[in-house]
């Protein structure tokens, strides 16, 4: 198994309800997540706003400290790991992120980027590992030259891959990754994370708002609403008969690109 | 029927020459829902903002005409072309927290309008501002004319904002992304909720989106954009069944749909794109730009 989440608790504090004096409320963001992740399995987290999927994506790489209920990744329990501790590990689950402009610092070259986590984790010969992972997203090697800024959006989110599969993870967790790409550019980075999957063995934590692309890459999903899953499936029985009241919404309320589909 | 608004051969430039939109021709009629899509930088958003007199100031239009209600926008004098922009159109915009002031109450953000510029009286204003928000479904108007924007989702403020939109009757209004901040759920709502308003009160509608699922749910026609030129121009229903343009193909089958399981996506292919390339620089030739 790459991941057992067992009850998983987390909570903010609400600062909006924060009392002169004392402390602040707690609000409940998970409420109890538990699910096994088979390694090379590819899983699919989906809900609306506020429904608690980045906050458990961040849980799960350890980026937030749970309240409650234990998170193993391969065996090992990293629920209340302290950083020391964790960063051995740290290069084994990586992340890629939703907006790349943001993601990607501004003032180093996509070489540098790219580069930086491999040095930080004490590879060496870190630019021609970089230079490889350009190669494995298909970006041509003298744009290691090149500012985020001089790249198009799609070709930014295939540095933010570059940056993650340079580590040679087990896991991967992509937050959003496409939802700000154009069609075009969708397709492709799709594909091309596709093709990554299978070729280097990932594991692969896949959040979207987006069904759609979400029956494209994901065998196995799991819906999340008001911070508790609502729906556990394979991808297929989903899309065929979904179980929860929840997941049936969201499903009629996706546009389809055809005027004959009943919607209104 | 003679079209509401209608725009003739567009040309709008950076300062320095650099086409924005090229040539674009379109027509809304009354009534009439028109989409206008396209990816990022087509420049569908510049459109909507060159009809309001909204483009920004590094850009200039070069040529053209812009009708609106039977007059060339163009030709009138500034204050003139501003007042009559104010009394017939609207536009209903993409980000509901930046479009509202975040330091005012939501009763004078949407009474603003109707008493400075078109002379209401105060109380009328507020009288058909409380009318709106419960034609838009908002629970206990006159407690959110109180609210600040941030005391509201996102769902509720893009409701307040259509309000507003449609306050004074409007006979065009341009949507520019109205869902794309928001969830699918929600998203289902305000579209119904857009599309019954612009049916109620008869209003020439201009879409911009990028998302071909809600164009085709919304729209009776369509422009596709390409590098600010119009490239294909349909009938909703005659678009997805043959699209004519390769580009328009290539972009619809480049849209995922979940009812298509296995088919893998298809990048718009590079032959593609340089062909429409090559449609583009033809055009600027022609034009002389």
């Amino acid at each position: 198994m790459m991941y057992q989440v067992k009850d998983l608790r987390l909570s903010f504090p609400d600062m909006a309800h924060k009392p002169l004096f004392g402390a602040a409320p707690r609000i409940e963001v998970l409420k109890g997540i538990g699910f096994d992740l088979p390694k090379g399995a590819v899983l699919g987290i989906v809900g609306g706003s506020g429904s608690g999927k980045s906050t458990l994506g961040r849980a799960m790489l350890r980026l937030l400290e749970p309240d409650s209920g234990q998170i193993l990744f391969d065996g090992h329990d990293i629920t209340h790991r302290s950083e020391d501790d964790l960063r051995g590990m740290r290069r084994r689950f990586q992340m890629i992120f939703q907006d790349p402009m943001s993601s990607l610092n501004p003032r180093r070259r996509v070489g540098g980027i790219i580069a930086g986590p491999l040095r930080l984790h004490g590879f060496d010969d870190t630019a021609a590992k970089a230079a490889e992972a350009l190669d494995m997203v298909g970006l041509p090697r003298r744009f290691a030259e090149r500012f985020p800024h001089e790249l198009s959006g799609g070709q930014r989110q295939r540095v933010g891959i570059a940056r993650a599969i340079a580590l040679r993870p087990d896991f991967i967790l992509a937050d959003e990754i496409v939802s700000g790409l154009d069609v075009s550019s969708q397709a492709q980075v799709l594909n091309l994370l596709e093709e990554l999957v299978k070729e280097l063995g990932l594991t692969l934590g896949f959040i979207s708002h987006d069904l759609s692309v979400i029956r494209r890459l994901c065998d196995r999903i799991l819906v999340l609403h008001h911070g508790e899953i609502v729906e556990d499936s394979q991808t297929a029985a989903l899309f065929d008969a979904p179980k929860a009241d929840y997941t049936r919404e969201l499903l009629d309320a996706i546009p389809l690109p055809d005027p004959h589909q009943p919607w209104f | 029927m003679k079209p509401y608004l209608s725009i003739r051969n567009l040309c709008v430039t950076l300062k320095h020459g650099a086409p924005i939109l090229r040539s674009v021709t379109l027509d809304v009629s009354a009534g009439q829902v028109h989409g206008l899509v396209g990816e990022s930088g087509a420049g569908k958003s510049m459109i909507g903002k060159a009809v309001l007199g909204t483009l920004p100031r590094a850009l200039h239009i070069r040529s053209g005409e812009i009708w609106l209600d039977g007059v060339d926008l163009l030709t009138l004098p500034l204050q003139e072309r501003r007042k009559r922009i104010g009394a017939t159109a609207a536009l209903i915009p993409q980000d509901p927290l930046t479009a509202l002031n975040p330091s005012r109450r939501i009763g004078p953000q949407i009474t603003k309008r109707l008493v400075d510029i078109l002379g209401w009286h105060k109380n009328a204003a507020e009288d058909r501002a409380l009318d709106l928000l419960a034609e838009v479904h908002i629970p206990d108007p006159s407690r959110v004319m109180r609210s600040y924007p941030h005391e509201l989702s996102g769902g509720m403020r893009q409701r307040i904002l259509i309000a507003s939109a449609f306050a004074a009757e409007p006979k065009l209004i341009i949507a520019d992304e109205p869902t794309t901040a928001l969830d699918v759920t929600v998203q289902k709502q305000i579209l119904r909720l857009i599309a019954d308003m612009q049916a109620r009160h008869g209003t020439a509608l201009l879409f911009v989106t990028h998302d071909l699922g809600v164009v085709s749910k919304v729209c009776d026609t369509l422009s596709v954009l390409y590098a600010g030129k119009v490239v294909e121009d349909a009938r909703m229903q005659r678009f997805f069944m043959r699209p004519v343009h390769p580009y328009s193909a290539a972009l619809l089958a480049a849209t995922p749909t979940y009812t298509n399981p296995t088919g893998s996506l298809k990048p718009v292919p590079a032959t593609v794109i340089e062909d429409v390339e090559t449609e583009v620089q033809q055009h600027d030739m022609r034009a002389g730009l």
